[in-house]
């Protein structure tokens, strides 16, 4: 029997893969962010040569493009997912099916939802203005972004609300990376239990990192 | 003990149903949940009134025959549990429990609690089996299996497919009761030849019968009477995969 390319299965391959590799980009982006904890002008100096960098370089421009596709791909699927899922789904007139699962695990629509929007916001506010907008130009003759970032994060509002993304990112985080490890068919106890673990670390990291910037730039920085 | 149950009832397939109201007054705490639902049955026939109707068979916990969603969970408050072995002494005097079939696209109800899982047997029809040639039984010890192998295929095997990893399910995806079936007959030998197109015809089967995706929630396993391991979904997803690249 040839499997079929939209089987159930395959779908679930897809928003692993993609998934996974979302995860490796959050590593990436979080560790170029860490340049804006430098003392100022050394962040200012650091962190737009490093912009600059990424984008006149063609590997980085091909993986971005991968990286659209990523996000493109992961939403789309995910949306056929649950609008098929909820079709098949049992409605109870008394449901208390939730104690046996996490709140995140059957909410990831939800919390993946959040996310987008704040991606909305966050590409935007950074991404289109780097890339179309008009900047202002650092000493070294570089776009200057670390202006634009420490300007944005000097609205309470914006740091709560970037706060609030990055929580929801981390519980989607939390669920999502097992998830996509059970998805690819790691099945041995010993790797399943690693991966567990890793994951929760992986997902602590990556949300304090991610909620300490603009934390620290609003709060400690000016 | 007095109980108050509001129970589903619906007269065949296509029958609109609704929940209604029932009252025991004589429910003794020693009897099993089916126990209590025989003597509910008992007043109703007495009175002239349709009994309801509801699937079991062995009382024992070994058929996976019977099902309910009792007060919202799959075979009630206990985890690892079946219908048939939840007794009324986990519920108190005057509670009310309300109990209602299993549900999903791929479980449609036939009448009141009984729903048609005959999708589970067109799923084991699509491979979870050993195609021999019947004859003369061969030499239990020809093949060897390690103590470790044969203990985790048991594992696998011990599904009685009772549905409740369907029903509890907020997808109402069949995963795990698939899985366990792929995993069990993988682990083995005799298994192994048929291993590619068993995961390739018995997920397709599985889709085909409308049942949603595995989101991973591992709900299922909570729900299990037999404790499957959700990570039998982990060796399906993993067979399926490698059945799907390197198919002959």
């Amino acid at each position: 029997m040839k499997p079929k390319p939209f089987s159930t299965l395959f779908r679930k391959y897809l928003m692993a893969l993609t998934g996974l590799f979302l995860c490796f980009f959050l590593v990436i982006h979080l560790l170029g962010n860490l340049q804006l904890f430098l003392p100022a002008e050394m962040a200012r100096n650091s962190f737009n040569w490093y912009s600059h960098l990424l984008s006149g370089n063609i590997f980085i421009k091909i993986i971005s493009y991968v990286l659209y596709a990523a996000i493109v791909i992961h939403c789309v699927d995910a949306l056929l997912i649950t609008v098929f899922n909820r079709k098949k789904a049992g409605n109870y007139a008394y449901d208390k099916r939730a104690v046996a699962s996490k709140w995140y695990s059957r909410n990831m629509g939800i919390l993946g939802t959040i996310i987008l929007v704040f991606l909305v916001f966050h590409f935007k506010d950074f991404w289109y203005q780097y890339k179309f907008g008009t900047m202002p130009v650092d000493d070294a003759g570089n776009k200057d972004l670390y202006e634009i970032v420490i300007k944005a994060f000097q609205n309470i509002w914006y740091v709560l609300f970037y706060v609030l993304a990055m929580f929801a990112l981390g519980y989607h985080l939390l669920h999502g990376f097992y998830s996509a490890a059970r998805s690819l068919g790691i099945y041995h106890p010993r790797y399943v239990a690693f991966i567990r673990i890793f994951g929760i670390w992986y997902s602590y990291i990556i949300t304090l990192g991610f909620v300490a910037i603009p934390l620290y730039i609003y709060f400690i920085h000016y | 003990m007095k109980i108050y149950l509001k129970i589903w009832r619906q007269l065949n397939a296509g029958a609109e149903g609704k929940m209604i109201n029932y009252e025991m007054d004589n429910v003794i705490p020693h009897m099993s949940f089916l126990e209590m639902m025989d003597t509910l049955n008992e007043k109703l026939i007495l009175e002239g009134d349709r009994p309801v109707e509801f699937d079991h068979d062995c009382r024992e916990g070994i058929c996976g025959q019977c099902g309910l969603m009792i007060n919202g969970r799959a075979h009630g408050p206990l985890k690892h549990t079946t219908t048939c072995q939840l007794h009324m002494r986990e519920f108190k005097d005057g509670d009310t429990i309300y109990i209602e079939p299993f549900r999903a696209a791929g479980f449609p109800v036939k009448r009141d609690l009984k729903v048609d899982r005959s999708a589970f047997d067109r799923i084991i029809g699509a491979g979870g089996f050993v195609s021999v040639n019947t004859g003369q039984a061969p030499e239990a010890n020809g093949i060897p299996i390690a103590h470790e192998i044969a203990e985790s295929a048991f594992d696998s095997a011990a599904c009685i497919g009772c549905g409740a990893c369907v029903a509890t399910c907020k997808n109402s995806s069949a995963a795990l009761f698939t899985a366990a079936k792929i995993s069990h007959l993988v682990k083995l030998p005799q298994g192994k030849v048929e291993a590619q197109k068993r995961a390739l015809s018995m997920v397709a089967q599985m889709d085909a019968e409308q049942f949603g995706h595995c989101s991973n929630t591992e709900s299922c396993e909570v729900e299990c009477p037999q404790n499957i391991s959700v990570l039998n979904i982990a060796r399906m997803n993993w067979e399926f995969g490698k059945a799907a690249i390197f198919r002959k």
